[in-house]
């Protein structure tokens, strides 16, 4: 059996203002996570994102996003059931990111189980440290969310 | 008169974001402007002041896609400055990882950024339901170029294991036989890309182009040469800042970099290969052949071939280096830093990649210049469009727009290292 069979996945650039909201929320939630819970950060690039969640049942990924919604926005979307439209995740610099990552596993039937998307509205994507008030806000709100959906999907329900 | 006007916001499948622009007057092509939105990095700048040692790792950042280039050209100018020349299995480790990152990147532009222009389809997830298998192959080939980089860099994305003078740390033999094992798969899983790649249908398109590349005496070239073309360039690395230039263009954030006496220039797998052939391994050589590639190969569009066959190859040069490893005593070289310049050349993924650094007697740097190769390209890449729209110019505007991206392409740009990239627009008035 999976040790982790669910998989918490921060992406960003904790160097680009907002981008880095979805580091922060996974670190956030690997200070109290249960022991089937694996929390990892990465940069968004696609093929390392495709490889990170192949073993995992349950993948919930949380990254900042750029859609022209109010800052601080929180979307989530159920990878199953929703496509992941590309230009949410286009801020990022890698021609092969998120969107492209979760479409090609789609496309290839290897999309895990279960697979939620949060993407938070971010406000400045400038670089520098830190998140803008309206994210900071959201992150928490994320945080909680997340937190509910483990215990939704915990194998020991 | 007749008026056309194309507009498109976004090239996709390059690395960073930017535009171009083109404007048709009757059917002519009356300009072409690469245009570079986001400002300058800076790097240059925010390296004075700073440590000779930050510098690998300060530009590492300048690119997600290639770090390992910036970390060896940082690492091989300040050697240059001090005097310090590492060799030995130091030197074979720093071969192994920059063919690591050669196989993530062009494996990356080859399967998921380019071939679905050649095959028709708007992106790698539509290629993807009709090829499975070969996005496969894709993926897992790249993946063994991630393995080796995070193996010898510490991590995948932004590895931090390269110093001057050698690494932090270095592999024991036990620990390079894994990535051993894939790379046996790799070597062959290279070798149906070459073959695959050369099923494609290419567009008949060549220019008298000056391709410049590292040379090395025995070696295809990684870190170390001269830096020649098959214009009769013949140079040391110390001697670049007295043949090329950077010029500001307006349109572009981006510097132009060109020959002073001649003009633009290419760089890249294609110029590799052009000037360097006879220096690939015997496998690499062989299976170009026999795919009907000549030693000297003209047509960008074909770079796709050649790309495929420099990731063979650094799979099998990667292979020939861990048999022959033993672990080093020392991880580095020690480093006695005082007042110097030194400069560093290396070949990147997508072509040479020059720093300069002026450092003092404690080994802060003064000033830096580093020259991508995407800047290099830049002026190149602009001529191929002057040339190659006319012979398209009666497509509907959204197929000649699908036609000016796959030139661009040819290139593999990373608008990340020369300030950032894409979007296309065609005017016609």
């Amino acid at each position: 059996m999976n040790r982790h069979p669910i998989l918490i996945i921060g992406v960003g650039n904790a160097y680009r203002g907002d981008d880095g909201v979805g580091l922060r929320i996974a670190q956030d939630i690997k200070k109290k996570s249960p022991d089937y819970v694996n929390v990892i950060e990465q940069s968004g690039e696609g093929i390392s994102l495709m490889d990170s969640w192949k073993d995992a049942d349950t993948v919930i990924l949380i990254d900042a996003v750029h859609s022209g919604a109010q800052p601080g926005t929180i979307h989530r979307f159920d990878v199953h059931t929703q496509t992941i439209p590309a230009k949410f995740f286009h801020y990022s610099t890698h021609a092969f990111g998120v969107a492209e990552a979760i479409e090609l596993a789609r496309a290839l039937k290897q999309l895990p189980q279960n697979f939620i998307v949060y993407g938070i509205e971010g406000k400045c994507f400038e670089a520098g440290i830190g998140l803008s008030l309206e994210v900071e806000e959201s992150a928490q709100e994320v945080v909680k969310r997340v937190k509910q959906d483990i215990h939704n999907c915990s194998p020991l329900k | 008169m007749k008026s056309r006007r194309i507009k498109v916001d976004c090239l996709a499948r390059v690395e960073g974001e930017g535009a171009l622009y083109v404007k048709i007057k009757d059917n002519t092509v009356v300009d072409i402007k690469f245009k570079i939105f986001e400002p300058p990095r800076f790097f240059e700048a925010f390296l004075r002041g700073r440590t000779y040692n930050e510098a690998p790792d300060i530009t590492a950042r300048i690119c997600g896609i290639c770090p390992i280039a910036y970390q060896m050209s940082s690492a091989h100018a300040m050697e240059d400055a001090f005097g310090v020349k590492v060799d030995g299995q130091l030197r074979a480790l720093r071969r192994l990882i920059y063919c690591g990152e050669w196989i993530e990147s062009h494996v990356l532009h080859v399967y998921m950024l380019h071939a679905p222009d050649f095959l028709g389809y708007p992106d790698a997830i539509q290629m993807a339901k009709d090829y499975p298998d070969i996005v496969q192959r894709g993926l897992q080939l790249k993946k063994t170029g991630n393995d080796l980089v995070a193996l010898l860099g510490g991590r995948e994305i932004h590895p931090i294991n390269v110093r001057v003078g050698g690494f932090y740390k270095v592999p024991t033999r036990q620990e390079l036989a894994p990535v051993a094992e894939k790379l046996k798969w790799a070597r062959d899983a290279a070798l149906e890309t070459v073959r695959w790649t050369a099923t494609l249908h290419f567009p008949d398109f060549e220019q008298d182009y000056e391709f410049v590349a590292l040379r090395h005496p025995e070696e295809y070239p990684f870190n170390e040469g001269r830096l020649v073309s098959n214009k009769g360039l013949d140079i040391s690395v110390h001697d670049y800042d007295n043949h090329f230039i950077e010029e500001h263009i307006q349109h572009s954030n981006a510097l132009h970099s060109v020959h002073k006496g001649r003009g633009s220039y290419f760089v890249g797998p294609l110029a590799r290969y052009n000037l360097n052939f006879d220096r690939l391994s015997p496998l690499a050589q062989e299976t170009a052949c026999s795919v009907g590639l000549s030693h000297v190969c003209r047509n960008p569009f074909q770079s796709i071939i050649i790309r495929s066959v420099e990731v063979l190859y650094a799979c099998d040069e990667a292979l020939r280096i861990i048999e022959q490893y033993e672990k080093p005593d020392k991880p580095a070289l020690e480093i006695q830093p005082h007042a110097a310049v030194g400069y560093g050349c290396t070949e990147a993924p997508r072509g040479i990649l020059y720093h300069r650094y002026r450092i003092d007697d404690n080994g802060v740097i003064l000033d830096a210049k580093i020259v991508p190769p995407t800047s290099q390209n830049q002026k190149t890449i602009e001529n191929d469009l002057w040339q190659y729209i006319p012979q398209h110019i009666k497509l509907p505007n959204d197929q000649l727009t699908l036609q000016c991206e796959q030139a661009i392409r040819n290139y593999d740009p990373c608008i990340s290292c020369a300030t950032h990239f894409l979007k296309l627009k065609i005017d016609r008035v």
